[in-house]
């Protein structure tokens, strides 16, 4: 049978430390990702990303459970026995190299012969656009171009699957988004899985092929960006990613009775206390009485494309709405309002 | 720049020109004018001597009784020896020194804080103590005569008053020399550098070669420096622990200021041993320079 997957990671927990001072970064994580996939790790800082990719690379070795790589078992090999290569959140360059030396690194240990080394330099130099730097060491570099000569080193080898740690996080805002759209291309044109790591969710929404939502050593969901953003499973999903409006709620035969509110006819498989969520955009602002329930206008903010309209529910809580319709003008501050909610954008999330 | 702060830094850099001087310049000088003179009868310069190169000839030629002049081979050798000496030790200093600044490097702080006592613990304690703690640990009887005895099968080695045992007490004095300078690159050193180069493909031994060693080489070049030069003019060691018979320059200097009391020719091997260190020196600076242009 034909592998179809570039990474199959099976059951891997790991810990560090000894005895009653481990701690355990990673609980039984589970992951698959397909041929040329564009798959991203999101979570917060501390959540386990890191190890999870250098538990890939090989730089740290699981407790348990197995790492595949295009269907060989690397869960104990070297680093250097694996067809991987790692993009590096500090670029971690060698200083004593010049930009061309670094590039031609790995076809030197792969002892290529010379012209074919100096071709694919030049074609791996020529992808992120630093061919002048060649002869530059990389403290005579800014930070952006030292980002596109690790790229570039790490691509060289022309591995299976590359590996991204935070790449983009030490870098300004501008000079970020314009190395988002060139990684993007770059994964394209070179065909390569990318197993993409960040605690940017608007980054992570707008690489990935599919996201990983991880807290706690633990993936949350897993699905396509939009899956993720638009039907989170889990509080903590629905909470990092955007804004969201949680609601209370208690399920019943007939659906779920919103807390001060109506019942709506949303399927929930076993009778108790639920939270719903929906994303501002989805919800919409209707006249008093009219909607599932009524709140009271604290705020309206235009932002342009958008009107977001804060509003206070009856049992004390926030809720957001956020308004892309340019024609109707906002309800008077302070005024009753009814909130409107599509059955269709209610989710039911698991805490 | 104004006149007033020329003279200002002119006064301000007095004193360290001063102290340069008098205490650098004329010494050396004063070792240069009087390795032109020649040799007191009563004391160990004839002052009123005129100056000639004669010392510096005799390094290398002798006069023969009808006064011709043939080579004499003798001062050369000894020249050699000293720097194939000081150049093994070096080398021993480099094969330990280094995996120990490596290991060091490794520990927590407090373990690092603890080795480098250990390592300097040697300097507070006098040169010559350090060479007759050698002295009785390599002597016939001693303790490590006689384990080498217990595994040689060939009858009794000889350890003791061999360039070997003047090797051995050199490369002791002076590994801290090469420890030190080599550990403070690699305190510093980015250990991701190394995962970098595994990920690229280099075993252990590759990284080390591509990686570790060439970052770490400018503290590699301080510490054989460090320990070359001085080994080079060293005179304890191959005293005690050479018994004499293996001469090496600093012998050889120490003899003609001591008992032969021939300071001038003295002067003279010192000042070719100084230009001697002076040119490795440069071409070590300038080689280095030329790597990282
Ligand atoms: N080598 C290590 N030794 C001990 N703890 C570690 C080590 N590496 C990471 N950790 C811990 O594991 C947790 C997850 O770290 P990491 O994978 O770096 O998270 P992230 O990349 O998501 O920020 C953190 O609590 C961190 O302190
Ligand atoms: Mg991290």
């Amino acid at each position: 049978m034909a592998e179809t997957n570039t990474v199959t990671i099976r059951g891997v927990s790991k810990a560090f430390g000894r005895g009653d001072a481990a701690v355990r970064v990673l609980h039984d994580v589970s992951v698959d990702i397909a041929r040329q996939e564009f798959f991203t790790l999101l979570g917060p800082s501390g959540c386990g990303k890191t190890t999870l990719l250098r538990l890939v690379a090989g730089f740290e070795i699981a407790d348990s459970g197995s790492i595949r790589i295009e269907g060989q078992d690397v869960t104990h090999a070297p680093p250097f026995r694996r067809p991987v290569n790692t993009v590096f959140q500090n670029y971690a360059l060698f200083p004593h190299l010049t930009v061309e030396q670094n590039v031609a690194f790995s076809l030197e240990e792969q002892r290529l012969p010379r012209d074919q080394i100096r071709q694919r330099v030049g074609e791996a130099l020529e992808m992120v656009r630093m061919q002048t730097y060649a002869r530059r060491r990389p403290s005579d570099l800014s930070g952006g171009q030292q980002q596109r000569v690790a790229l570039a080193r790490a691509l060289a080898p022309r591995p299976k699957l590359l590996l991204l740690d935070e790449p983009l996080s030490a870098l300004d805002l501008k000079l970020r988004k314009e190395m988002q759209i060139e990684l993007k291309q770059l994964q394209a044109e070179a065909g390569i899985t990318f197993l993409f790591v960040t605690h940017d969710q608007e980054e992570a929404l707008a690489l990935s092929d599919r996201v990983a939502v991880m807290q706690g050593g633990r993936i949350l969901q897993m699905g396509p960006p939009r899956e993720i953003y638009e039907a989170p499973t889990h509080r903590f999903v629905a909470d990092f990613i955007g804004d969201i409006n949680l609601l209370d709620g208690e399920a019943t035969g007939g659906g779920v009775r919103v807390a001060g509110g109506q019942t709506l006819p949303v399927q929930v498989s076993r009778p108790g206390p639920v939270t719903l969520a929906i994303r501002p955009e989805r919800a919409r602002l209707v006249a008093a009485g009219t909607g599932v329930m009524d709140a009271t206008l604290v705020h309206s903010a235009y932002l342009g494309t958008a009107t977001l309209h804060k509003l206070q529910l009856a049992s004390g809580g926030d809720f957001l709405i956020r308004q892309s319709d340019p024609v109707q003008a906002a309800p008077e501050k302070g005024s009753r309002v009814g909130i409107a909610l599509p059955t269709d954008a209610l989710q039911v999330l698991q805490e | 720049m104004t006149q007033s702060d020329t003279l200002r830094r002119i006064v301000l850099m007095l004193p360290a020109l001063v102290a340069i001087l008098l205490l650098v310049g004329a010494p050396l000088g004063l070792m240069g004018w009087v390795s032109l003179l020649e040799k007191g009868t009563t004391a160990g310069v004839d002052w009123g001597s005129a100056p000639s190169i004669g010392n510096y000839q005799r390094l290398v030629w002798e006069e023969d009784f009808d006064g011709t002049l043939i080579l004499n081979t003798n001062y050369l050798v000894i020249f050699l020896r000293s720097v194939l000496q000081a150049a093994v030790t070096t080398l021993l200093c480099l094969m330990l020194g280094l995996p120990v600044a490596l290991w060091m490097a490794s520990l927590s702080p407090t373990g690092r804080a603890v080795m480098l006592l250990l390592v300097t613990i040697p300097f507070w304690t006098n040169l010559l103590v350090r060479n007759y703690a050698w002295l009785i640990i390599l002597r016939e009887g001693g303790w490590l005569g006689m384990a080498v005895d217990a595994l040689w099968p060939f009858g009794p080695v000889q350890l003791l008053y061999n360039d070997v045992a003047v090797a051995i007490g050199l490369t002791y004095s002076f590994l801290p020399f090469m420890v030190l300078p080599v550990y403070s690159v690699f305190e510093k050193f980015d250990w991701r550098l190394v995962e970098a180069a595994h990920d690229l493909g280099a075993t252990r031994a590759r990284a080390l070669r591509r990686v570790i060693l060439p970052v770490a080489m400018p503290g590699i070049l301080a510490g054989s420096l460090l320990v070359f030069i001085p080994c080079l003019g060293a005179f304890v060691t191959p005293a005690l622990l050479g018994g004499g018979k293996t001469l090496m320059l600093g012998n050889v200097i120490q003899m003609q200021f001591g008992p032969s009391r021939n300071w001038p020719f003295g002067a003279a091997i010192s000042v070719v041993l100084l230009a001697v260190m002076l040119l490795a020196m440069t071409a070590l600076a300038l080689w280095r320079n030329r790597r990282s242009a």
